[in-house]
This record gives C-alpha cells, structure tokens and sequence, in this order.
C-alpha cells in the first residue's frame, strides 16, 4: 500500500511539472458580431397595450442570443418604416431620408449591418405581427429583405412575448444561433425551507416545484432526452440516487449501490447508463456506472483520493472528466470509460471542480478558485485538447455549478452575491449575465434542451 | 484498518484548528431515587380504647388546581387505617401529596381492637383564569436519547479539505467512546443507535463535500470503534455542505461545520 501510494505521488509530481500553464482565447461569442438596429414595433387596437412586453422580449432575446450586437436606440433615426413599402428611395444615393431609407440605418450612428422592423395587430382574436429583415447595406428594397413572415399568437401578454420570442428566434437563427425558447432550467430551491427541486424557463419564468420529499433534495442531472431528472436525496436517511420521470412526474425504479453515499449522478449521453459517485465497497468515494435502473454495476475508477462529479463527453461518449482529490485539494481529470488514460486538465493551483461538457465535446466549462481564496470560485472554460482556458467571471460573488444551454452559447451558472445564492445566465464570453431567481437560495442549475 | 492519509496531507496545508477545549463536561446526573418501601404497619398494642385520631389536617386547604395539598395525620391505638379518594391504606403516621382537580373531601377510617373511628377534611379547588402550569414532575425524568447525547457527546473537529483526526478531536472522540458505552450499555436506550454525521464547511465544492462528510464520518466511526464502541449501533451519513450549523462567512464558523455530530436515532 505504501508502494502504491509512492507511485501515485510521483506520477502527480511528474504532470504537474509537465502541465502547460496557458490562458487562452476560446472564441464561442465572437467578438465582430453584426449589428442590428431593433426599434420598438407599434400595435394597432387591442395589440397596442401589450407592445411593450412585446419590444422588451424582442430587445432581450436578441441582444442575449450572443450572435447580434444591438445599436443602441439613442441614435435611431425618427422616422421608423413598420412595412417595405414604408421605404422611399432617394433620388441620390447620399440623400438622408429621416429613417425611411435603409442607408439612413447604415451609416453612423446608427452603423447597423440589419434592421428589424414590423407591426402588430388583432385579426381573426389573434394577435399578428407582421415582421421583416432587412440587410441595410444593400442597394435595393429586393436584395434587402432576408426574412417576412407572419406571427400569430393569443391576444394577451404571453402571446405578445410568444411572436416576440419567434420573430427573435428567426432572426437569430439567420446568423447561426439557436434560440433558447422552450428550454427548461432544473435547479435546487430551499425557498419551501427544504431544498427541492424545481424547474423554471430559461428565461426565469415559471418557477415550480420537481420534487416534494421535505427532506434534502439535491444535485439534479437531466437525461439527455429531457425525459429524466436523476438527483441526490437523503429521504432515506444516507445520501441516495433518485430517478424521477418528468413526463409522469413518477418515481422510477433505481436500484442504488449498499453504500454510505451515492450521488452526483449524470447520465451517459445516450440516456442509457447512469454514473455517479459512491462509497460501495468501502474506502473514498469512487467513479460507477449502472443502467439506468441501477443494474450491471461497474466500477469505473479505483483510487485512494475521493473521486466525484463524472461527466461523459456528450459527443463521444468514451471519455468523462471527472474532479478528483488525488494531489490533494481537488481538480479536474479526464480517463475513458474503463477508467485508464487519465490525464490532468487543471494545473493544480487552487480547487478546480463542477466541470461539464459544451455540447461540442471539446470544451468544459468548470469552477476554478486560481488567484482568489479557499471558496472562492470563478468560472472557467477549457479547451480540453490544449488545455488553454479563459475566466469568465472575475471575483464578483462565490461562483459555482457551471452548466451549458442547449445553444452551447449560454451558460448558467450560481453565485452568492451577497446573503443568498442566486442562479444567474450569461453568454459564454461572460457578458450578458442576467439573474433568474430570487426566492431564497438557488442553486445547481442544469439546462435542459426544449421537450414538447 | 489504520487509514494512510498521508498523501491528502502532504498536499493540502491544512489549516491548524484551533478551538475551546475544557468545554464544560457535565456532571452525571445519577439514577433517580427511588420510592421508599411501604412501611409495614406495626401491630399497635391490644387496648380497648378505640383508636385516637390525633391529628388529621390538609395544608393547604384551599389550592389552586394543578397544585398539590399536603395531607397528614397521627393516629395511635390503630391496625388498620386508610384514606378513601384512592389513597388506600397508610402508616398510622403520615403525608401524602394529593391534586384534587375539584373540591374533595377525604375520609380517614382508623380501626382498632376498640373499635373504629374516623374523621373527614376537605380540600377546595379554585381555577385560575389561565391556564395553570402543569404538575411538576413527581419523580425526575430520565434522560432522553437525545438530551445524552447533547449533555454527553461532543461534536469532533476537521482542518480544511482533511477528514484525519488530529489531537483536539482524538480527545474528544475518546471522551465520547466512553459516553457511548455507558449510553449503549444503559436499558433505556436499548435499541437506539448513533448516527454519525460528516459536515463541512462551505468553501468546498457541493459533491466532493459529500464524499468529504462521508470520508469524516468513516474516521470517527473507525476511531470509536477501535476504542471497543459497539460498532454495529454505529451508523454514518454525509451531509457535505447540505446542513450547515453556522452560516456566517468567517473562520470561526466554517471551523463549527467542519465536523464530525453525533445523533441518537
């Protein structure tokens, strides 16, 4: 035992030494993004008392999509065209038309590459909005107009967001974004005074309760179908693995190991397997893999250090990074599903944990203490194949339990700014960092992709 | 097994832990005393006087209910006595407790080899406006599990990211050693066992934590068991950062959660 115990100590003196200390630029958001004028639509009869939800989750979703830059609407034109046939061409081409001319929206200061516009009204008890592209570059009205199309929804507040929410979506999706509509966020809430779990949109709205155990309920994962939520729970007295459909709402069957401790579960990303964390067998808690209800138990990593958080690569599925306290305080490796050909990502300085994939399966994203004090995390993202990472917050708050969005552009995230944790999203250049609770203490989000 | 911990040691400096020691152990309280043995009435000699009732009195006689009046009485030239209300028979010299919930009248009857007298008092009740305090206890409670534990066993302390135990709580988890035998030795608590805790500050990370609580929860159980606590009433959990005793941001409060606590279940 003392041998092995030397040869591990050397092994990590050896990586450690050999690690490349590289800070690195990892372009997700780029930074020459085009930009896009969004004056506010206007509303006729009923539509017009819901235009301003309307302009502020149109405004929202495009400046969050992180593919668009938004000029800013201090310097828009007067004149707003709400349809092309709004437009007047100028007899010269320098002429300035007051806003009803694409150039006047092209050139300073306004300086947009795209314009959006519209209109908005009652038919048929529908709301309608009318909405078009236009790439104001452009010479004529017919090599401008990238997108028209009709929006239909309920006449009231949510249908005035949901043709916002649209509208955004196809205007983003023109420039390789995908929007978040229809995507959910799981999370831990104690704000019942026992931590649950609870889900909400991603943008925040419709908080609600996942589980009800009035015990302590934590540590969600989502299946990757969005069909599952698998979670820790100490209901039974030892923290166990619960498994609950979000279809039915019901408890499914899980078979958990005999051991003082199963959690931080994560499911396999064909949905099929689950791995977790536990102490069977005695000694520190290692890496395991099941199926899904918790037969065909296979023993992935076998150290002295505690070994928690695996997380399979989404893409291959051969590999999982993993936090381990092998050289001491913890940090992040990756091994293959047999649990060999482990190699250190994080240095060694510090604590480095919470990592998860970006549906890429080439980057993570990850929790780092580096340069701040016990506890106090920032978070990172890491090229995974160099090595190269780039902090995306900086000291603002206790920052912790990273997790991607679908779009692999966002990511959400849990800081304590103050007396409670709070969940914030933000874009993964660390821009656009919006806070989505504030009911008690909220944590560990996961984002789940968008189910019907 | 003696844990190797040595390599989580030598790579993490962990924080020298500092906290109260002499923390006041307290006392034993010891078993409750018992009731006195029925005296056995003595034979009073053969006279053929009936017997004297000298003295047959209630003090207070009036009370307020839920609280107790004090009968006592003197009786010579008697071999039987006896006080209705459900007190029964008595020595021929005597107190006795009495909550009567509303006016009540006693009757002692003494017999004797002359004959049988007897006497009556009466003991009113008022009731307050409140609620009256309920009895006191008419013996001392026992301890509950529980109320051992708190007066008995001690919570053990960690360093840092560490799950070894250094002097401060090796002291400690060898005084609980002891609690815990008499505890498990004691017929009040059979069946009950100790559920050891794992805790941790709230600096670590929420799922190594877990693993670290379980890995504090081992140590303490593996200590008090080679200190000959009966292993098989000990039980572990992790509740890693879950269930914080503290929750202020300073040393001395992340120090309170690193620990080891013990629980009766």
């Amino acid at each position: 035992m003392m041998k092995q115990h030397f040869l591990g100590l050397t092994f990590v003196v050896c990586a450690a030494t050999a690690y490349p200390q590289t800070v690195g630029r990892i372009d997700i958001v780029k930074t020459d993004r085009p930009i896009i004028a969004v004056p506010d639509l206007k509303g006729s009869g009923d539509a017009a008392k819901f235009m301003d939800k309307f302009n502020e989750t149109l405004w929202n979703e495009l400046e969050n999509s992180g593919v668009l830059k938004m000029a800013a609407k201090s310097f828009y034109p007067l004149q707003v065209p709400q349809q092309p046939s709004d437009f007047k061409q100028p007899a010269n081409a320098t002429d300035n038309m007051g806003g009803l001319w694409l150039a006047d929206w092209a050139r300073p200061p306004v300086s947009a590459n795209f314009l959006a516009m519209g209109f908005t009204a009652v038919a048929a008890d529908q709301i309608v909005l009318s909405g078009w592209l236009e790439g104001v570059n452009q010479p004529t009205l017919q090599a401008a107009q990238l997108m028209a199309k009709r929006y239909f929804g309920p006449v009231s507040e949510a249908g005035a967001r949901k043709v916002a929410t649209e509208f955004a979506a196809d205007i983003m999706g023109q420039f390789g974004g995908k929007s978040l509509m229809g995507t959910k966020i799981y999370f831990v809430s104690d704000r019942s005074s026992h931590k649950e779990i609870w889900s909400m949109n991603y943008d925040g709205s419709d908080q609600k309760p996942v589980t009800g155990y009035n015990s302590i309920s934590s540590f969600p994962a989502i299946a990757p179908d969005g069909s599952k939520v698998a979670f820790t729970t100490w209901k039974d007295g030892t923290p166990q693995i619960y498994i609950h459909s979000l279809e039915s709402g019901r408890r499914l069957t899980f078979y958990n190991q005999r051991a003082s401790m199963n959690a931080s579960a994560e499911f396999t990303p064909d949905g099929k397997s689950l791995l977790f964390s536990s102490t069977a067998g005695g000694g520190s808690a290692q890496i395991f893999m099941t199926d899904i209800n918790g037969g065909n138990v296979k023993r992935i990593s076998t150290n002295r250090a505690i070994e928690v958080e695996p997380r399979v690569n989404p893409r291959t599925g051969q590999d999982l990074v993993f936090v381990s306290g092998r050289l001491g305080r913890p940090q992040i490796f990756k091994m293959n599903m047999e649990g060999v050909d482990t190699v250190q990502l994080t240095p060694g300085d510090g604590e480095a944990v919470n990592p998860a994939w970006h549906p890429d399966g080439q980057k993570i994203v990850y929790a780092w203490t580096k340069g701040f004090d016990i506890g106090n995390f920032n978070i990172f993202i890491m090229d995974v194949a160099s090595k190269q990472f780039a902090q995306l917050t900086h000291g603002v708050g206790r920052n912790e339990n990273p997790t991607w969005a679908p779009d692999g552009m966002h990511i959400v995230f849990a800081s304590k700014r103050g007396n409670k944790t709070q969940i914030y999203s933000m874009l993964a250049d660390g821009t656009q960092i919006r806070q989505l609770t504030t009911a008690g203490n909220n944590d560990k989000p996961v984002w789940s992709k968008a189910t019907q | 097994m003696k844990r190797n911990i040595a390599h989580i040691g030598l790579a993490s400096a962990c924080l020298v832990v500092l906290f109260a020691t002499g923390c006041a152990k307290k006392t034993v309280a010891g078993p409750p005393p018992s009731t006195p043995p029925p005296t056995v009435v003595p034979k009073a000699p053969p006279t053929p006087e009936k017997p004297v009732i000298a003295r047959f009195q209630a003090e207070p006689s009036t009370v307020v209910k839920g609280s107790p009046s004090t009968l006592r009485w003197s009786i010579s030239g008697a071999s039987d006595i006896s006080i209705d209300q459900g007190i029964g028979s008595v020595s021929d010299t005597g107190t006795r407790q009495v909550y009567p919930s509303a006016d009540t009248t006693y009757t002692l009857v003494a017999r004797g080899v002359g004959g049988t007298s007897s006497a009556t008092i009466s003991v009113r009740v008022t009731i307050p406006e409140a609620a009256p305090p309920p009895p006191p206890p008419t013996s001392t409670a026992r301890r509950s599990a529980s109320e051992f534990m708190t007066q008995e066993v001690q919570d053990a302390y960690f360093g840092y990211d560490s799950f070894s135990i250094e002097d401060q709580a090796r002291g400690i988890l060898t005084n609980n050693a002891a609690s815990m035998k008499r505890f498990f030795g004691d017929d009040n608590y059979t069946g009950t066992n100790i559920i050891i805790e794992g805790h941790c500050d709230e600096r670590g990370s929420d799922a190594y934590n877990v693993a670290l609580g379980d890995k504090r929860a081992q140590a303490a159980f593996e200590m008090l068991k080679g200190l000959g606590v009966a292993e098989n009433r000990l039980k572990t959990v992790s509740f890693g950062k879950e269930r914080p005793q503290c929750s202020d941001a300073s040393e001395d409060c992340y120090l309170k959660n690193r620990r080891v606590h013990f629980a009766a279940q």
